[in-house]
């Protein structure tokens, strides 16, 4: 046993790799980002690891390795599940041999998320386990035992940490990565099994029903449903909301833990029945408040359903507090709650400087003028701020969402954008479809080469997999030709002129059009020692006309009333070609002045 | 046994984390528990990011307003964005710095100063350093997170021995003895302020 200071998700990771895991595919999406970008990264790597292209065809692999009686890990965010859904349920039909644990990071608050999701839902949904820890040591704890789980109940297993988990560092105890070398499987054909025809799917939704008893008896076994009884009132709460209760709940309220669905309605009945009141605190949907009403037998229950806890957003120690003061529970505080400081200019995240994104959207603007510009999900959602992100619903909506807003008969141009990994995950049947059902439209793909906002994990244009494996790019081009699209124009969006002149040319075509605006992320290139010369104001030739400053580049700033720019310039060389007055230039190299 | 809360408060991109990094490994050598929050994803491009600390931490990673024992701020704009987090008693240890949001200037609203922040934040006793000219005597700007590490030192419930031997443990092994003198310079910075 040795204790480390480890991130959330650097627990689970090293969970996995203790309890042999033998494959972990994902997606990224914050926040369950790092889990596979530190299996790949172990200088001994046991196992194999994937950047799948979406969060079903991850799930589907991870699956089939599970048939073929290995431990196998799939990972992704909440609405990741959305996408894997689909393979989700029949899953649990199928059953599986070898462990294999489905993590799916919940993200209350949508911290980095287009909604809130609450995936015991889908556990529940599904009649799937699901295990919802209340630490970074737990979450540790419960992947090393989700597949023993899995094994003993021939099932996959739900693991469901959230932000405040994944994303928060503790001193934990961890034991030694296995040594084991890298098994074999092998596909056990069994067609009444794995071919869901109606005749073979009834017999196994039975099956999986008369599962339940079992599955709730095992659970209840491992003792992550704890109920300590202290007074006359109790507090149920679970997963990272149990670490705020214990934080400050007096020790004659009763406090019963969930960590493990499902519950054994047994003991959660008998822990109510010996209390005056019970409030049930959790964050996301009240699953654990609908189970206590339906448990309750005329204890009275409060929590989400009756406003004592909010529905939306996620607790806190100090959210906590308030919620037990205002039941009585603690001593109500002598003052209000400490405010923040008034008008504090607000930092949003902001494009990087030299962001491939920034130029792209402002040839964009240049050549529509009044548009309609359906987006996606990635750093480029961020053109938001700069008025060309007009939707943002799901991954890969934007070809689609155009084509429909293109067909209820709008007047405008419609112009998309989309970024490379988005577009690999599921713009393509958006776009094919699109071509095919003969929509008016412009799609731009954002090609900076690599999945940026989760942290630049590799994708199919990037040449490289999860394994570290030098690979052939895959040719955007080539697939949206083969979806049917005759204008297809690949630009440098640094080159500012060149950029619209093509976009001009798009406009001016009938049908769906494809530009391609490609450019390596400037993180990724600046970390592949890419050095560009950067640029600087003359002081006399500006004119202080504000074009470059409204440009929105943080490395451009005002000082003493003339543009001026700072150290984060990164030498794309956007702002001399717009520069109306001609005042920014490259610096001059040392030694030449 | 209470927890010390630290709250840690910057922009994305100052090395942050890394800082708040080093504080819980110095826990773990001193044997004691601790828990934190980090900011990731999309927040962090150049976005205000905030990291909690929370020394002896037995329970969440959030530490409550109003109960921070130490703000340790990279940047003047964020110690006043944060500093509701500070208890009573509390002390706030920032950076001589003002980083203007580019939002600021794309909305030509009046950029706010250096003097008139430190204006907005004298009640508080603050300690204010110059870390960025610390870093670069360490010998790169990139150590400025050492040198405010250094600088809280002075604060902290930790000792100071720990403290270094979490920056050689945590930071990449050629630039150890760079860091360590940032640190040094940090704590000898912040010494008039005890």
């Amino acid at each position: 046993m040795t204790k480390r200071y480890l991130l959330g998700n650097e627990a689970i990771a090293h969970a996995a790799l203790e309890a042999s895991a033998d494959f972990a595919s994902g997606y990224p999406g914050t926040p369950s980002s790092e889990v596979i970008d530190i299996l790949r990264a172990q200088e001994e790597r046991p196992l194999y690891v994937e950047w799948s292209v979406n969060e079903k065809v991850a799930f589907e692999n991870a699956l089939a390795v599970a048939w073929c009686g290995l431990r196998s890990l799939v990972t992704m965010k909440h609405v990741g599940m959305n996408v894997a859904a689909d393979p989700l349920m029949t899953s649990a039909y199928t059953g599986v041999n070898g462990g294999f644990v489905i993590l799916c990071a919940d993200d209350p608050f949508a911290h980095s998320s287009q909604d809130e999701q609450d995936t015991r839902c889908y556990a529940r949904f599904a009649h799937l386990p699901c295990l919802d820890p209340a630490t970074v040591q737990e979450a540790h704890d419960m992947v090393i035992d989700a597949f023993a789980l899995s094994e003993e109940l021939g099932l996959p297993v739900i693991f469901r940490p959230t932000t405040r988990v994944c994303h928060s560092r503790s001193d934990v105890d961890t034991g030694p990565a296995s040594t084991t070398e890298h098994r074999k499987g092998e596909f056990p054909r069994d067609p009444k099994r794995f071919v869901l025809i109606p005749g073979h799917a009834r017999p196994l939704h039975k099956a999986l029903n008369e599962k339940q008893p079992k599955v709730v008896k095992t659970l209840a076994g491992r003792h992550y449903n704890r109920f300590v009884k202290g007074g006359p009132r109790g507090v149920i709460s679970g997963g990272i909301a149990v670490t705020y209760v214990e934080e400050l709940l007096p020790r004659e309220v009763s406090l019963g833990r969930i960590g493990a669905y499902p519950v054994d309605r047994e003991a959660l009945r008998a822990f109510i029945a010996g209390h005056r009141e019970v409030l049930v605190v959790e964050e996301g949907e009240p699953v654990i408040e609908e189970l206590v009403r339906q448990e309750a037998r005329g204890v009275p229950v409060s929590g989400k359903l009756d406003g004592s806890v909010p529905r939306e957003g996620e607790l806190s120690t100090a959210a906590v507090a308030s919620i037990l003061a205002a039941k009585g529970l603690l001593p109500q505080p002598a003052g209000p709650p400490p405010a923040p400081a008034q008008n504090v200019p607000v930092r949003p995240p902001i494009m990087c400087a030299g962001c491939m994104h920034r130029p792209t959207f402002h040839a964009m603007k240049k050549v529509w003028r009044d548009a309609v510009y359906p987006s996606d999900i990635g750093c480029y959602t961020l053109g938001l701020q700069l008025g060309v992100v007009d939707t943002t619903i799901c991954m890969g909506s934007a070809p689609s969402l155009a084509s429909g807003i293109y067909h209820a008969g709008e007047k405008r141009d419609v112009v998309a954008t989309i970024g490379d990994s988005t577009f690999l995950h599921s713009g393509i049947p958006g776009l094919l479809n699109a071509v095919y059902n003969g929509a008016e439209m412009t799609l731009v793909i954002l090609d900076n080469r690599t999945t940026g906002m989760t942290g630049h994990q590799p994708n199919p244009v990037s040449g490289m997999t999860a394994m570290g494996e030098v690979k052939a790019p895959v040719s955007l081009e080539a697939i949206c030709r083969a979806c049917g699209v005759s204008f297809v124009e690949t630009v440098s969006p640094y080159d500012l002129p060149s950029t619209i002149e093509v976009m001009k040319a798009a406009k001016a075509q009938k049908g769906v059009k494809v530009v391609i605006a490609k450019q390596p992320c400037v993180i990724t290139a600046r970390r592949a020692g890419v050095r560009r010369t950067t640029y600087t104001v003359d002081r006399d030739a500006c004119t202080v006309c504000g074009t470059c400053v409204r440009f929105g580049c943080p490395a451009i700033e005002m000082v003493d009333e003339r543009a001026s720019i700072n150290e984060l310039c990164s030498g794309c060389g956007v702002c001399a070609q717009i520069c109306p007055s001609g005042a920014i230039g490259p610096q001059a190299k040392e030694g030449k002045a | 046994m209470t927890s010390f809360d630290l709250l840690i408060a910057g922009v994305g991109g100052q090395g942050i984390i890394l800082a708040s990094n080093v504080i819980g490994e110095a826990c773990l050598i001193e044997g004691r528990q601790v828990k934190a929050a980090e900011t990731h994803g999309m927040a962090q491009r150049g976005g205000s990011v905030e990291c909690h600390v929370r020394i002896d931490g037995r329970y969440g990673p959030l530490i409550p307003p109003g109960q921070a024992g130490l703000l340790m701020a990279f940047e003047l704009i964020e110690a006043l964005r944060y500093r509701h987090y500070l208890g009573p008693g509390g002390r706030l240890v920032a950076n001589k710095l003002v980083l203007v949001p580019t939002s600021v200037y794309m909305q030509e609203l009046e950029p706010p100063t250096e003097e008139k922040i430190l204006g907005q934040l004298a009640d508080l006793g603050p300690c204010v350093i110059d870390a960025d000219r610390k870093a670069v005597e360490a010998g790169s700007p990139l150590t400025q997170n050492m040198v405010m590490v250094g600088a809280a030192s002075l604060f902290l419930p930790l000792e100071p021995e720990s403290l270094e031997e979490a920056i050689r443990r945590s930071v990449p092994p050629k630039t150890i003895d760079m860091n360590l003198r940032a640190f040094q310079l940090g704590r000898e910075a912040a010494g008039g302020c005890r």
